[in-house]
């Protein structure tokens, strides 16, 4: 197999006395959807941010494309964070500026992009997502579901390499989870981006998801494709996958 | 407890605090110089820093006003019937002048704009930390600092010294209100004795006082607002309000206390 693109190497994190991550193990592989699934409050999206480096661990390391990330010059790291968006669980999104101003702002801040075709960008990924005629709005005026698909146009609106999803379908209804699944799937089969899903929707994403990793006590329990996991002879991923308690 | 706990438990109780003030103290200082710096960083923020100017400026325009004309106008009484004791009514104009110009005005304006703008400062900074706001600027590689505090700094160390002039506009007029029109002291000894009196040194100093103001205001409700995350007395919206409570009394202390060691500099 390849090399992997991020590799997460014994990471531990602990917040007070609780150990969240565990000397968690796994790869990323570029072009591949990987899912993270696991139980709720169990370190996942502190995972995803260790990636993007809004969390440092304790110990253990991250590569990227082989390198430590730690060891990386600030240049490089930033040149390494211009590849990656990040959709947040809980949006995220900047109450104080309208819809439109919070997809642009990416645009707006870190390209040389000019104020019309910010516009017509913005206005064209609105319209994949279904986002119509809330231009003006602020977030506060929309549906936690509209502003998940707000959150997933500011994340995908600069084209980005790897992009890492925390529960991206969470209080969708079963149309627009289709939708957002079916949108990531096809992202990917178009642009071949990289991209790391926290989710719970079972089985939902085996069917996008060419990788599977399950996090149980601060540490990755399986990782392999969707394949495997669904025919692992191992209690407690069944059981977790079939949501019955162990 | 021995003797010796008796001894060196309060001596490492002060020993903390002392060192957790001083690496505040560092924190502060490197918190003010960033912001400071990335108000020159290419490209310039213009447009946010007019919007905040419009925020920290016009809308303090008519507090200032109002304060500014009420401390004009008790100073013309209060001076007034001391200088009338002495049989020197006819200074009122001067010690108005000088008053407000020297100290009131920076003071009192940079308060108010703490009370109005950087209330607001901290507890807007404060709501972006605890919603994750700061962190998705992170994720999209915009640098917070920059974004958030170096527009905030440019506009107030362009408005401070503006409001500190129109207080001082405001008072001189509130003053002569009092001590000219009501209590009777001759407008032109008025005018004419402050304008012998204050020299542009008086001016000057006033400015360098708004100017300093400007930053220790910006930089402690930028500050406490952006690292509310980090508060030990209360998380979300509890720790929002205890910056904001913070932001506001640290800044003012800090103006008085910025407000002496620059007046005995300036003196």
């Amino acid at each position: 197999m390849d090399q992997p693109l991020i590799q997460i190497k014994n990471i531990s994190k602990k917040f007070g006395d609780n150990h969240v991550l565990n000397g968690a193990d796994f790869c990323i592989y570029k072009g591949e959807v990987t899912t993270v699934i696991g139980k709720s409050g169990g370190g996942k999206s502190v995972l995803l941010k260790h990636i993007i480096g809004l969390v440092e661990p304790d110990s253990g390391m991250i590569l990227f494309q082989g390198q430590p990330v730690s060891e990386m010059k600030k240049a490089e790291k930033r040149a390494m964070r211009k590849k990656f968006s990040y959709m947040f669980q809980g949006t995220a999104l900047f109450d104080s500026m309208t819809v439109f101003e919070n997809i642009a702002l990416p645009l707006m801040e870190k390209t040389s992009l000019r104020k019309k075709e910010i516009q017509q960008q913005v206005e064209e990924k609105m319209q994949q997502l279904d986002l119509n005629d809330i231009n003006d709005k602020y977030p506060s005026q929309l549906s936690g579901g509209m502003k998940k698909r707000v959150a997933m146009a500011r994340a995908l609106i600069t084209d980005p390499e790897i992009v890492l999803f925390d529960e991206p379908t969470t209080g969708l209804d079963p149309i627009r989870k289709n939708a957002v699944h079916s949108m990531i799937s096809d992202y990917q089969k178009k642009f071949g981006f990289t991209a790391v899903v926290v989710s719970h929707e079972i089985p939902d994403v085996f069917y996008i998801s060419q990788r599977i990793a399950m996090l149980e006590q601060g540490k990755i329990l399986f990782e392999g494709s969707p394949d495997e996991i669904q025919k692992l002879p191992d209690s407690v991923v069944q059981n977790f996958i079939q949501g019955v308690e162990s | 407890m021995n003797q010796t706990d008796f001894m060196t438990i309060p001596l490492s109780v002060l020993g903390r605090r002392i060192i957790s003030l001083v690496q505040e103290t560092g924190k502060i200082t490197i918190f003010f110089f960033k912001g400071f710096i990335h108000i020159f960083t290419f490209p310039l923020q213009l447009s946010k820093i007019i919007h905040q100017i419009y925020f920290i400026g016009m809308k303090s325009l008519f507090v200032i006003c109002l304060t500014g004309a009420f401390t004009g106008m008790v100073l013309g009484l209060q001076l007034y019937y001391t200088l009338i004791k002495f049989g020197s009514e006819g200074v009122l104009g001067s010690a108005i002048g000088l008053t407000l110009i020297r100290e009131l005005g920076p003071v009192l304006s940079a308060i108010m704009v703490t009370g109005m703008a950087g209330s607001a400062m901290a507890s807007e900074i404060g709501i972006m930390r605890i919603s994750e706001q700061i962190d998705a600027l992170k994720t999209m590689d915009i640098n917070p600092i920059r974004f958030l505090v170096g527009p905030r700094m440019a506009a107030a160390l362009i408005s401070f010294p503006l409001l500190a002039a129109l207080f001082d506009v405001v008072g001189i007029f509130g003053g002569y209100l009092t001590g000219s029109l009501l209590l009777g002291v001759n407008p032109g000894i008025y005018f004419s004795g402050m304008e012998t009196s204050v020299s542009m040194v008086d001016i000057n100093g006033g400015f360098i006082k708004s100017l300093a103001f400007a930053a220790v205001v910006v930089t402690i409700c930028c500050f406490q607002g952006y690292y509310t995350h980090t508060r030990a007395g209360g998380f979300g919206a509890k720790g929002v309000g205890i910056s904001t409570t913070t932001a506001v009394v640290h800044s003012c202390v800090l103006i008085l206390v910025t407000d002496y060691v620059l007046t005995s500099f300036l003196l």
